[in-house]
């Protein structure tokens, strides 16, 4: 919804590709276990937006992230009734039992936590630096409609988003601002207009008799390969590096030399594509 | 083959009690410019649903007749079926664009018709070359002007292109420079590729130029079909709402033709000896009369001290402006898209905050926003106004209407009396952009009720687009661009001197003697009858 095309590779790959290139740093971020290699792609993520020109946007996301992040490691270490490391005695909880805070419940909510910044800024990544007009197109291959609602969708939220802030302001102009029911009621009858307009501008394009489009053939730029090959290498390393890891009943894992290693190839297969800067410019 | 053809065409809308067309019977002409005339409700917009298929298909309601758009028959081909000959475009630019970017936007009818992938690129391309928007292709839809969202809208009703193009006014929400570059391409579409065009406009006098016939219609049924000189002889006589101000002013010269544009009015004053064969050069511009920078320090009503506008990681919307207002003083604001206008309403009237400067207001402020719709929160006129307010506002007979059921000059006179109704009175009245898709008749109504506000010590400021209606109530005007005052003077310097914000009759006359209006020029013009230019 906040896609603006900017000179970077990312912007320059095919949408399809950008998108699997963000999807592989999901999946990465949720199979692996190890906290040092998720804090590793967590700054890459940030590093990965830097380099899409979309540093600022992703940095915010993982800001806006932190409040939640902090709410999962202060649930987890209340709830979690494994570890054998109490750090803190809280007493009786009433009908939750005796409360005790362990040093690795603390740590499992730290990693959890380190996952939903990664996912989040991952998602920012996409949000800003993939085309949703063709990814969306290229779904419509699939399913025709679906893919045009989000489409309409995508356009209307900050459309929608708009108008409500300008009735908003309209009803404050009012001598007698209306109570919030009737701004809401306004806002309602104004998306239903919207919603009219929007349907007689579809029949007028000839949306009534579409049809399902004709595949486009495009030939597979620099930046759609490095793109494609660092995803596959991001889920493989995921999915087989050596860096076990557990925090029940008590933490044991590996930060020797195999997981800064593992770390390192992460970090590259991220960041590689970013380094060929030709021809990103439309 | 006609681009249009009707015959008996009646058509009501879904529980309307009267029909909005009634007994059409036209026809169209391949490569034919029309414009379609008349006030509010006369039936133009339905017309222009009518050629698009959106009437009655898409609307529902009463058909009678019978109707066929470029051979293709409207009983058996829907809006869809139609969207291959005829193109369509709205007032709203924002609900005319449905992808996020530009190039999704102008390949969308084309997809939807079929095109094999390598067509839909090559039209893309040609369209966005055609109306000069190549640069924007890669742009989003969201991070576009007003404008530039005009015209991509006519490109996507370009796409493949049709045969009949339909514009139900489409400069009523762009600046002068922007509507005009939008008339300029509908022309050369007209022109170089023969493009039907039929276009619906209340401001007669930017497009009569580029017409071949104009059809005036008047609750449903055509009362003229005539070309454009043809069309300004009748609006003389029966319509004098639809007349131009260029023509008011030939006519009451007692000269003729009437002139379908400035370029024709010239030579008309030329022949009859009233414009000199070459112009003086335009004189320097003066310095703002005393009397005016005087005001700045006057008692006022509104006083903007060195007001800035920046958002975070932005531009600088408003730039250091400083204004006072005066009470009962008329102020008009003026500026291309963007230039800041409606941002310093908003200040005026506490909506937003300054981050540098101050605002400072001597009593209520009321504002009336771009959109009238806005304000309304009930079911029922009646239940938006107390009796009185309602009676004072002339709307006593819409008691029991929907809001959202009355025309646009009615909904604004509500929603103007919403705003300035309560305790206390406002001491400020600001209007943004009042008078989009209104008809010259209620402009009139609009900028008496103005003066009506200011005689009773209301200072006025209103930003509009529309010079004409600007020169009927102004006693100030302001122009602004870039968030800066680029000029603060009289009326008569401001929209007599300009290109793009100059009233017709100022650019018929070249600037003479700051004459704005048809009847202040028939004032000063009668008695002389002396070249214009050789006073100067």
């Amino acid at each position: 919804m906040s896609y603006l095309r900017r000179a970077s590779p990312l912007h320059a790959a095919r949408a399809g590709v950008g998108a699997a290139y963000c999807a592989a740093i999901v999946l990465a971020a949720l199979v692996i276990g190890n906290p040092l290699l998720l804090g590793v792609l967590a700054l890459a993520v940030l590093a990965a937006g830097a380099g899409a020109g979309a540093g600022a946007r992703v940095a915010r996301s993982l800001c806006l992230s932190a409040p939640m992040a902090l709410l999962i490691v202060i649930v987890n270490g209340l709830v979690s009734r494994e570890g054998l490391t109490v750090i803190a005695r809280l007493g009786d909880g009433g009908p939750f039992g005796q409360i005790d805070i362990t040093l690795e419940a603390l740590a499992y909510g730290a990693k959890e936590a380190l996952v939903l910044v990664v996912i989040i800024g991952a998602c920012a990544l996409a949000s800003a630096a993939v085309d949703p007009d063709e990814l969306l197109r290229s779904l419509r291959r699939v399913s025709l409609r679906s893919a045009l609602t989000a489409t309409i969708a995508t356009r209307m939220v900050p459309l929608l988003a708009l108008d409500a802030r300008r009735i908003g302001d309209a009803q404050r102009c009012r001598p007698d601002p209306a109570g919030r029911l009737a701004v809401m009621r306004a806002i309602t009858a104004n998306a239903l207009d919207r919603s009219l307009d929007i349907a007689a501008t579809l029949e007028v394009r000839g949306y009534g008799c579409a049809r399902r489009p004709a595949r486009a053939y495009r030939a597979w730029s620099r930046h759609d390969l490095a793109f494609s090959v660092c995803a596959v290498a991001i889920a493989v390393t995921a999915l087989t590096l050596p860096a076990p890891f557990s925090f029940y009943p008590s933490i044991h894992g590996s930060f020797g030399a195999s997981t800064w290693i593992s770390a390192a190839v992460l970090a590259v297969a991220v960041l590689a594509p970013f380094a060929q800067r030709r021809g990103v410019a439309r | 083959m006609n681009a249009l053809a009707l015959e008996g065409v009646t058509y009501s809308y879904p529980g309307a009690e009267t029909p909005a067309l009634r007994g059409l019977t036209v026809e169209i002409s391949q490569g034919e410019f029309v414009v379609l005339a008349g006030g509010s409700a006369a039936g133009k917009s339905t017309l222009l649903g009518v050629a698009c298929g959106l009437v009655p298909h898409f609307h529902g309601g009463r058909f009678d007749g019978r109707a066929e758009i470029c051979g293709m028959s409207l009983r058996e081909h829907g809006p869809a079926a139609l969207a291959g000959e005829v193109g369509t475009l709205f007032q709203d630019p924002e609900t005319q664009v449905v992808m996020g970017t530009v190039r999704a936007e102008l390949a969308f009818p084309l997809e939807n018709r079929g095109h094999a992938a390598v067509a839909v690129a090559r039209g893309v391309e040609e369209v966005a070359l055609a109306l000069g928007i190549e640069a924007l292709l890669e742009h989003s839809t969201a991070e576009l002007s007003g404008g530039e969202l005009q015209r991509v809208a006519l490109g996507a009703a370009l796409a493949g292109r049709p045969r009949l193009l339909v514009l139900d006014e489409p400069t009523s929400q762009l600046d002068p420079v922007a509507g005009d570059e939008l008339l300029g391409l509908l022309r050369r579409l007209n022109e170089e590729w023969g493009t039907t065009i039929v276009l619906a406009e209340h401001r007669l006098e930017r497009c009569l130029g580029a017409a071949d016939r104009v059809i005036a219609l008047h609750r449903g049924e055509i009362v003229c079909d005539a070309a454009p000189s043809g069309f300004l002889d009748w609006a003389h006589g029966a319509a004098p709402a639809l007349e131009t101000p260029g023509a008011t002013l030939i006519a009451g010269l007692g000269l003729h033709p009437a002139p379908a544009g400035v370029k024709q009015a010239r030579t008309t004053l030329r022949a009859a000896g009233l414009l000199p064969e070459r112009e003086a050069p335009a004189a320097a511009p003066e310095r703002p009369p005393r009397r005016l920078r005087r005001r700045q320090g006057a008692a006022a009503s509104l006083r903007l001290r060195h007001v800035w506008h920046e958002i975070r990681g932005g531009p600088a919307i408003l730039a250091g402006v400083s204004l006072s207002v005066a009470a009962g003083e008329r102020v008009v604001l003026l500026g291309r898209n963007g230039a800041g206008k409606s941002t310093l309403l908003r200040h005026v009237a506490g909506l937003a905050e300054p981050t540098r400067g101050r605002v400072e207001r001597d009593g209520r402020v009321a504002l009336l926003l771009q959109n009238p719709g806005d304000y309304f929160i009930h079911d029922r006129v009646a239940d938006e106004l107390d009796a009185a307010s309602l009676r004072a506002a002339g709307l006593e007979s819409l008691a029991a209407r929907h809001p959202r059921d009355c025309s646009g000059g009615e909904r604004q006179r509500l929603a103007l009396a919403i705003v300035t109704g309560g305790e206390p009175a406002p001491a400020v009245l600001c209007l943004d952009e009042p008078t989009r898709g209104m008809d010259r008749e209620a402009k009139a109504a609009l900028a008496e009720q103005i003066i009506g506000f200011s005689q009773r010590g209301v200072a006025v400021l209103v930003a509009t687009h529309d010079p004409e209606f600007a020169a009927g109530f102004a006693t100030r005007a302001v122009l602004l661009a870039d968030g800066r005052v680029l000029a603060d003077s009289s009326p008569a310097d401001l929209l007599a001197g300009g290109w793009y914000f100059a009233t017709e009759t100022a650019r018929i006359l070249g600037g003479y003697r700051g004459i704005l209006t048809a009847p202040q020029a028939l004032a000063q013009l009668r008695p002389a009858a002396a070249p214009i230019g050789s006073t100067r």
